[in-house]
Order: C-alpha cells, then sequence, then structure tokens
C-alpha cells in the first residue's frame, strides 16, 4: 500500500489551490501605495562607446519624476562576481567590472544605459523611448575562438578576452596525453553545447521600497535566494546594511537557475526607490527576459575517449570553450569549471581525465547556471563520444557502458569528487524494463512499414547535486557558504511553522517540507506550515538551485526538528515524572517505553508555552529550534535514460516516440512530486536537443529575441514519459538519505535524443552520420542524411 | 481616457482605460484580478488565456475596449459556487499538472475551453489544442493526463504505458 502521508506519500500539493484559483503572489501582482514605474533604457548595439546619455526630452515628458544615467550609479559597486576561478598557471581569472547602468561601453544588447521613472508604466515607457544614448558603436565579437585570438576587446581595461584558461586535474595532463598517445583505440568528438534561454514563463519583476522614516529599505524580487540577494545587494552593490535591508521572493513563476543571480535591475530599482522615496517597480516584458536574463550552456568541445581493445576506458582529455558572455553573471565562472570538470567521470572508471576550459568574453547576455549547471554539458559530450566509440569498436552501447561501471562505492574519481553510494547495473537495468528495449525490434518494423527511421538512444548520467560542502568550495573559489538553515517554530497549541532559507519556485516545498515534519512528529501534515521567501522571517541561508533544497535545506529542517524533539522530549519526561531517556515519540504522542503512561504533543507544546508545570531550573520555556546544515560531500543522483524516435527520411524531422527515465534519487519525500520534476528536466532536455537555439548575428544582435523565433517545447513536441525511481541508493550521508531530482532530466536527455536520431540513421544505412550538433532540427537533420 | 464596461465572472464591471490598454492589463490592474497571468509580448504563452463571450482568447491581444460589453471569464471565475475546486481545476491539483502555477491559469481556460468544445479528446487532440500555452515547469505530462482525467477518462495506465 502507497503511503497516504508523511515521507514517501504522494501528498497533493497544497500550493496548487491558490494558483489554480487566481490567487497566488507573484511579485508583479504586488503594488504598493504611491508606486512609480521604471522603465530601461537599453543598448541596441552589441558593442560600443557611450559618449553621452541626453535624459531632457524624457526628463519633461508627461509624469515623469527621474531619469538616472549610469553617472548616478558611480558611487555605487559593481554587481559582483560569487566565485573566483584560478587558472592553469595559478593566476586569478580576469573579472572585469560590471555597473549596474552602463558606463563608458555597452557590451551587448540589452545592456541598460538609462532607468526612467514615471508615475504610470506607460509614462515609463513612452519616456524612455525619449532617451537618446550617443553610442560610438565598435565592432562585436560574438565568436569565441574569434574573441581570443585577438578580436575586440569586450573590457579595454582587462586586456584579453580569455578570462581564464583552466586545467583540471593540471598534474594529470601528460598522463592523459601519453594514455591517448598510446592507446588501442581513441574516439575524438567535436561538439556544440548550444546556449539555450532558460525561460521561466514568469518574467523577472522587482520592486524597490523605502521608507525615511525608519530607513528602511524593502526588495521584492522574482528570486530563487533572496539572503543572497540581500547579501550580494545590501553589501557589495548599495552598501544598505543587512538590518536595514529585507528582500522578499514570494510566489516565484519558475527559475531554472536564471533566478539565482543578482541582476542589474533589482538594484536600480532600489536605489531609484531610495533616491525618490516612492516604491518603483519593474516588469520584464519577455523580449527584455530575452536580452537580460542569464542564458545557459553554450561550450563548444573537443572530447577524446582512449579505450583498450576490449573497450575500457583509458583516458578523457576535453578542450572546452565557454562563453561567459559580456560580464561574469553571479556564479558564472563555476558552471564550466568545478560543476563542469569534476562530473567527466560520468558513472564509469577512466583512470585519467584531462579537462581544459577557455571562458572567454563576447558581446552578447551574460551566461550562468541553467538546469543542471555544467553538468549537462558534461554529460552530453561524454555520453555522445561513449556512443561513437561503441558503434567504431562494435560493442553494443549497453555493454560497453557496463563494461566501465563504477560497481564498488564509496568511489573516489579523478576529478576529485567521491560518489558515496549508487548502484549503475541496477538503474540499468530497470531502464532497459521501463523501456521496453526488448519490444524495439517489433517497433522498427513497424515504422519501416510506415516509410518511417527508427533509432534507440541510451545513456547515463551523473550528477553532483546537495551543494556544497562549505570549506571545500571555498577552496575551490567560492566567495560564500552553500550551508542551508531552518527554523522550526512549535506554537503553544502544538501547530508547526518552518522557515527555512530555501526556496520553493515550482518544487512544492510548502508540501514536501511539510511531509518530513509531519513523519518525524506525528503529527497531520496539514499542522505544519513552511514559510519561506523572505529575509524578515527566515534564517540567513543560501536558497534554492543545484537540486539542493531537501538535500540540504531538508536536512536543516532536520537537525533543526531533531532539537526539538529532544527538548520536547525533556518536557514530556517531566510531565509523566521519568527520565527523558525513556521516553519515545510516536503518532505525536510521547510515552514512557514499556508503560502505558503517554502525554500527546499538544500537551507538551502547551506546556512548554504555559510553564506552570515546568522544569524551568533546567530548561527554556519555549519550543522553537534553529540549525545551519552543512554537508559533508556532494550527492550524487544518477540514472539510465533511453529515449526511442522516428525520424522521417523525407523532411529530417525528427518525432520523440517514447522517452524512459530510471534514477536513482536515494530516498523519495514525496514520488508525484518528484516525478514531477523529472518530466520538467526531460522536456527542457528534448527542447535542448530538438528545439531551441539562441542565434547571434555577427553584430550581436540576437536573432532568436521572442517564442516567434526561440522555439519552446510545446504539449504537441512531447511525449508522456517512463520514470522510474524504485532503484535507490540512499545519500550515506544527509539525515534523510535524499539525492535531489530536479535537474536529472535536462541533464540526462540531450545525449538520448541525439544517440537516438545517429542509431535511426545508422539503421536507415546512413552511417556517414556520426554527429549533429544541436537542436536536431529538420533541416539539420536532412542536411545530415545528405552524402 | 475613455470609459469601458463588460461583465466579468458574472459581475458587472467598468474602469477608465487608454486605448492601447490590453484586456490582460485591465484585468490585472485595472480589476486587480492577478490571476491572469502575462508571459510574453508576442502573444504566444498562453499565460493571459480568458473566456470572451465563451471562446477562450488570448487576453494581452484584445484592446480593453475591444471587450466593450463582453461576458469575461478568468481563474478567478472557474471554481464552484460554494468555493471548491472545479473538475478541470481539481484534476490539475490532483494529477500534479502544475509547478510553479504560472502557467496554470491560462493551461485551465484553454483546457475547459477544449472540454466544451470536445468532452472526450484523444491524447493528440488535448496536446494540438495545448499548442497555445507553454509550460516551462512540467513537461506537459501531467498537463495532458489532467485534462484527460477531468474529461472523465480512465488515466490511471498513463504512466506506465
Ligand atoms: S501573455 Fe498573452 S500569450 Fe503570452
Ligand atoms: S507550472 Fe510553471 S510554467 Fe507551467
Amino acid at each position: 500500500m502507497p503511503k497516504d502521508h508523511g515521507i514517501g506519500a504522494s501528498s497533493k500539493r497544497r500550493e496548487d489551490v491558490r494558483f489554480l484559483t487566481g490567487r497566488g503572489r507573484y511579485t508583479d501582482d504586488i503594488n504598493l501605495t504611491g508606486q512609480a514605474y521604471a522603465a530601461f533604457v537599453r543598448s541596441q548595439v552589441a558593442h560600443g562607446r557611450l559618449r553621452g546619455v541626453d535624459t531632457s526630452a524624457a526628463a519633461a515628458m508627461p509624469g515623469v519624476l527621474h531619469v538616472f544615467t549610469g553617472k548616478d550609479f558611480e558611487s555605487v559597486g559593481g554587481l559582483p562576481c560569487g566565485w573566483q576561478v584560478t587558472d592553469r598557471h595559478g593566476k586569478p581569472m580576469l573579472e572585469p567590472r560590471h555597473p549596474v547602468l552602463a558606463h563608458g561601453k555597452v557590451r551587448h544588447v540589452g545592456d541598460p544605459i538609462a532607468l526612467v521613472v514615471a508615475e504610470t508604466a506607460e509614462q515609463a515607457r513612452d519616456a524612455a523611448e525619449a532617451v537618446v544614448a550617443e553610442i560610438e558603436e565598435l565592432p562585436a565579437v560574438i565568436d569565441m575562438k574569434a574573441a581570443v585570438r585577438g578580436g575586440p576587446l569586450v573590457h579595454d581595461e582587462l586586456g584579453s578576452n580569455l578570462c581564464y584558461d583552466w586545467g583540471f586535474v593540471e598534474e594529470n595532463r601528460e598522463a592523459v596525453d601519453q594514455a591517448i598517445r598510446n592507446a588501442h583505440h581513441v574516439t575524438t568528438l567535436e561538439l556544440v553545447n548550444q546556449r539555450l534561454v532558460p525561460n521561466a514563463m514568469e518574467p523577472r519583476v522587482a520592486v524597490g521600497d523605502y521608507n525615511p522614516a525608519t530607513d528602511e529599505t524593502t526588495l521584492y524580487t522574482t528570486s530563487q535566494n533572496p539572503h543572497v540577494i540581500r547579501l550580494l545587494m545590501g553589501a557589495f552593490v548599495l552598501g544598505i546594511p543587512e538590518h536595514k535591508l529585507r528582500v522578499v521572493a514570494p510566489d516565484v513563476g519558475g527559475g531554472f537557475g536564471s533566478k539565482i543571480f543578482h541582476y542589474a535591475e533589482e538594484a536600480a530599482v532600489t536605489f531609484a526607490a531610495r533616491a525618490l522615496k516612492r516604491p518603483v517597480k519593474w516588469t520584464a516584458s519577455r523580449s527584455e527576459s530575452f536580452v537580460t536574463d542569464a542564458q545557459g550552456r553554450d561550450h563548444v568541445t573537443k572530447i577524446e575517449l582512449a579505450l583498450d581493445k576490449d573497450g575500457h576506458f583509458l583516458a578523457i582529455r576535453t578542450e572546452t570553450y565557454a562563453n561567459m558572455g559580456a560580464y561574469l553573471s553571479t556564479f558564472a565562472p563555476s558552471v564550466p569549471t568545478w560543476l563542469h570538470g569534476t562530473l567527466m567521470a560520468g558513472n564509469y572508471k577512466t583512470p585519467l581525465i584531462y579537462v581544459n576550459v577557455k571562458a572567454v568574453f563576447t558581446n552578447t547576455v551574460p551566461v550562468d547556471a541553467y538546469r543542471g549547471a555544467g553538468r549537462p554539458e558534461a554529460t552530453f559530450q561524454l555520453e555522445r563520444v561513449i556512443d561513437k566509440a561503441a558503434r567504431e569498436m562494435g560493442i553494443d552501447p549497453v555493454e560497453i557502458r557496463r563494461r566501465n561501471f563504477i560497481d564498488s562505492f564509496p568511489y573516489q574519481t579523478p576529478v576529485a569528487v567521491q560518489y558515496d553510494t549508487g548502484n549503475y547495473h541496477a538503474t540499468m537495468d530497470k531502464l532497459l524494463e521501463i523501456a521496453d528495449v526488448a519490444g524495439f525490434e517489433k517497433r522498427l518494423q513497424e515504422s519501416k512499414a510506415r516509410g518511417m527511421l527508427r533509432g534507440l538512444g541510451i545513456n547515463c548520467y551523473i550528477e553532483a547535486c546537495g551543494i556544497a560542502p562549505s570549506n571545500l568550495v571555498g577552496q575551490l573559489g567560492a566567495r560564500a557558504g552553500l550551508y542551508e538553515s531552518a527554523t522550526v517554530r512549535v506554537n503553544a497549541t502544538g501547530g508547526i511553522v518552518v522557515m527555512t532559507g530555501s526556496h520553493s519556485h515550482g518544487q512544492g516545498h510548502e508540501t514536501s517540507f511539510a511531509q518530513v515534519i509531519s513523519e518525524m512528529i506525528g503529527v497531520p501534515e496539514s499542522q505544519v506550515e513552511i514559510i519561506h521567501g523572505d529575509t524578515a522571517n527566515t534564517p540567513m541561508g543560501m536558497g534554492t538551485y543545484g537540486s539542493r533544497s531537501i538535500a540540504v535545506g531538508g536536512s536543516a529542517m532536520v537537525r533543526a526538528a531533531n532539537k526539538i524533539i529532544a527538548k520536547a522530549k525533556k518536557i514530556a519526561a517531566h510531565l509523566l515524572e521519568a527520565s527523558d531517556a525513556d521516553i519515545e515519540l510516536k503518532d505525536g504522542k510521547f510515552t514512557v517505553a514499556g508503560t502505558d503512561k503517554s502525554v500527546d504533543w499538544g500537551s507538551v507544546c502547551l506546556a512548554a508555552y504555559v510553564p506552570h508545570n515546568y522544569p524551568l531550573a533546567d530548561l527554556e520555556p519555549g519550543l522553537e529550534e534553529t540549525a545551519f546544515y552543512d554537508p559533508s560531500n556532494f550527492t550524487f543522483p544518477a540514472g539510465a535514460y533511453a529515449c526511442e524516435v522516428e525520424v522521417d527520411p523525407e523532411t529530417g524531422k525528427v518525432t520523440v516516440d517514447r522517452f524512459a527515465a530510471a534514477d536513482d534519487f536515494g530516498n523519495i519525500i514525496n514520488p508525484m512530486i518528484v516525478d514531477g520534476q523529472v518530466h520538467g528536466g526531460l522536456a527542457q532536455g528534448i527542447g535542448q536537443a530538438l528545439l531551441e537555439t539562441t542565434a547571434y548575428d555577427e553584430n550581436g544582435q540576437l536573432l532568436t529575441g521572442s517564442y516567434m523565433d526561440y522555439a519552446m517545447p510545446r504539449a504537441d513536441d512531447l511525449p508522456f514519459y517512463r520514470v522510474d525511481h524504485s532503484c535507490k541508493t540512499p545519500c550515506t550521508h544527509n539525515p534523510l538519505g535524499v539525492k535531489g531530482c530536479g535537474e536529472a532530466g535536462a541533464i540526462g536527455s540531450p545525449p538520448a535524443v541525439v544517440n537516438a536520431v545517429i542509431d535511426a540513421l545508422h539503421r536507415g544505412g546512413m552511417t556517414h552520420v556520426t554527429h549533429i550538433d544541436m537542436p536536431l532540427s529538420p533541416s539539420r537533420v536532412w542536411a545530415a542524411m545528405q552524402r | 481616457m475613455p470609459k469601458v464596461s463588460m461583465k466579468v465572472n458574472g459581475k458587472a464591471v467598468s474602469g477608465e482605460v487608454e486605448g492601447r490598454t490590453l484586456l490582460a492589463q485591465f484585468l490585472r490592474e485595472g480589476l486587480r484580478l492577478t490571476g491572469t497571468h502575462i508571459g510574453c509580448d508576442t502573444s504566444q504563452c498562453g499565460a493571459c488565456v480568458v473566456h470572451m463571450n465563451g471562446v477562450p482568447v488570448k487576453s494581452c491581444a484584445v484592446f480593453a475596449l475591444d471587450a466593450e460589453g463582453a461576458e469575461i471569464r478568468t481563474i478567478e471565475g472557474m471554481a464552484n459556487a460554494d468555493g471548491s475546486l472545479s473538475v478541470i481545476q481539481q484534476a490539475f491539483q490532483d494529477h500534479h499538472a502544475l509547478q510553479c502555477g504560472f502557467c496554470t491559469p491560462g493551461m485551465v481556460m484553454s483546457a475547459a475551453a477544449l472540454l466544451a468544445e470536445n468532452p472526450r479528446p484523444t491524447e493528440a487532440e488535448v496536446r494540438k489544442y495545448l499548442e497555445g500555452n507553454i509550460c516551462r515547469c512540467t513537461g506537459c505530462h501531467n498537463i495532458v493526463k489532467a485534462v484527460l482525467a477531468a474529461s472523465g477518462q480512465d488515466v490511471a495506465a498513463i504512466a506506465a504505458e
């Protein structure tokens, strides 16, 4: 029987009722009394010298309160970068200044030049059109290799467009070169992991508010991590002490990474609100989102895999160009390095690995973490090159993977990380079952009979989640800790409120976190409320990204709840005149072990707040505890994915007919929510594989700046998915044994789709096709099919 | 400024709007019915879908003035009279057809229009009909499942098959 509450139950989401009835509270739903509206003037060119900004006409327009330019922001800090990477030679990365409003130069289409604040949104937009920016256009640099070969400098003062040249593990470099020189077989693949636009459906919004009487500043913003924004904006940009600055991220309509970062607009509206002593609101149009939200991926890679005669992996060498865009977004430098290089072992025993990454500035929108962040890039190249090697050596693609699987744990990879647990054969077995690989041959014949090509692509993935051990990431260049926090407040009548530093923007924490507390204490889920998203009433936490919420935030909550339980047992022991060591808590009742003496949860809570009969000499009244949790290792979700496609030989159109995912996420809190997370990730991965691309012309104009040109996956592009997470090797180092599930689908699915298309073409006799770069649009597939 | 009057969720409402004010803006800012969302500026995401005289429209593609005298239904008017979730809303919750909730009002309004037109759609018909609504969170699996379930079809086998 499936459970109907607590850990492991598919509890229905309590969030849904407000969202289904139009009663969510997203940032754009907030209108403050006296609110003014902001509109940004943005660069229309990708690169240029900003000679001057004439705001006089705009300032005279109806309703305009003020026009701010880069000059107004000279006295404040630039937008900070939260991660410093050290290059192969021990030198720190090149780190440009990132002004809130452009100053001196504009560096990408969309770079903000001026901020108009007016009484209404329409007046602000009208006046923004009257601002005249005098820009001397400069040649733009878009192509990464051209940028490092001596193209125009994005940041003159840095003297180079090469942000860093990173080698990992540098000491292995020669041994890897030698292994590749001497190997029985080497498979080489050059590929592009194309740039994507995250496209959370809610565009970004920021509302700044200032109360001159109390000197308190509030920012409402679409963020995945309000505390991080408070720290970055308060301490580094605007110089507002944290106790005078509150950041609220209410209901947030999706993030996928793009709402982690501290953006210029947040600082600008807050600055304007303080200057004008009026609330100031900015709502992005989708067109603005396309040129301002940090984008994802954009790697150009060459990977070489050396094998012995039996198909055992001997060494991997990669060289990647990673696009940073025009500035360093908050966590950009970490993505192609520590979130990418450390995953290059995949699920396999490869003794020698060397990863080289050249991060490059170009006149494009900044690039940062997008669902998976570095791990999809690692997985894609590895699983593609393995498929190609299997084909070249005549080994079955499942068999070659099995031959190389890591099969004993813990496993120390040659790329720093240590996998605590896993069972890759079991997830592969499960995958073959749920994908009905045995039935493929029959489906192939059916496709053939209809004149269609059919292919099967199978691959594995691993990811490092639960980020992260703070002392480790500190050594790697992080400028922040990556712990999480929770306060558990028990009310006098037994209701429980958890204030978490994690943030939910679709993940359903309000439901799943309550399930954990319900399980631990034995009270109904409805008696537990989860609060998140407001720095004023949650402990300092690092927020939600990297599939970390349950593994790190959940662990903090468990710790706090354990403190509550320990104290409650002492109170119960007092009430029952027993020793607290003898008290058991089950189903919301405290019992003296081996007796029928008991007291219920509510009576203990009441005693804590009405301490008439209470051990006041030994115990403080009240029942509220806070805990911080800093993980001792990453978690390592892993799995195996299978995609079956049909390819129309006439047009090159690819249809995903079947998709199966077998994941090991360790223990599961809410299977329904986990399924949903996987579904969403799969759609983003299938979208990347078949539809999505971000194209700039050579002048840096974004050609895919709306949903007319940027192809988002829609219901009729997608199949029903078969997902399974019954293979469970619980994480060994966090209290819930959980690993995280938010990114897996987006990491594991792109290579499965591409492997399937290549397989279909080979089965159709087109064996000359070894790779097609994503997205596998009909035109690209058709072109590849032609000899 | 010109004045516009219409019926929204059964209630007569009116307000002053500019010629360029969109129905979506009038609903959100003028009437503070913020359940209708705006996810794009090219009429392609479907977050803003409402019913106008019984027909689904993208309210970002209709001027408020063009809705003069119209009967508008928004997500706020979709629950049963007693406040409980309607069949479609309930199916969305039962089948986890929403995550961040931002596309949800538009999805529910589109799904309701589909079922009014075609009470027992096939999977392919559901997918085709929802082509004008983008969801970035759910991968659409559970949305399609919820719509089929709301039409009274058995969806128990979907995850397996
Ligand atoms: S807001 Fe109307 S279709 Fe996107
Ligand atoms: S639930 Fe988030 S966009 Fe659909």
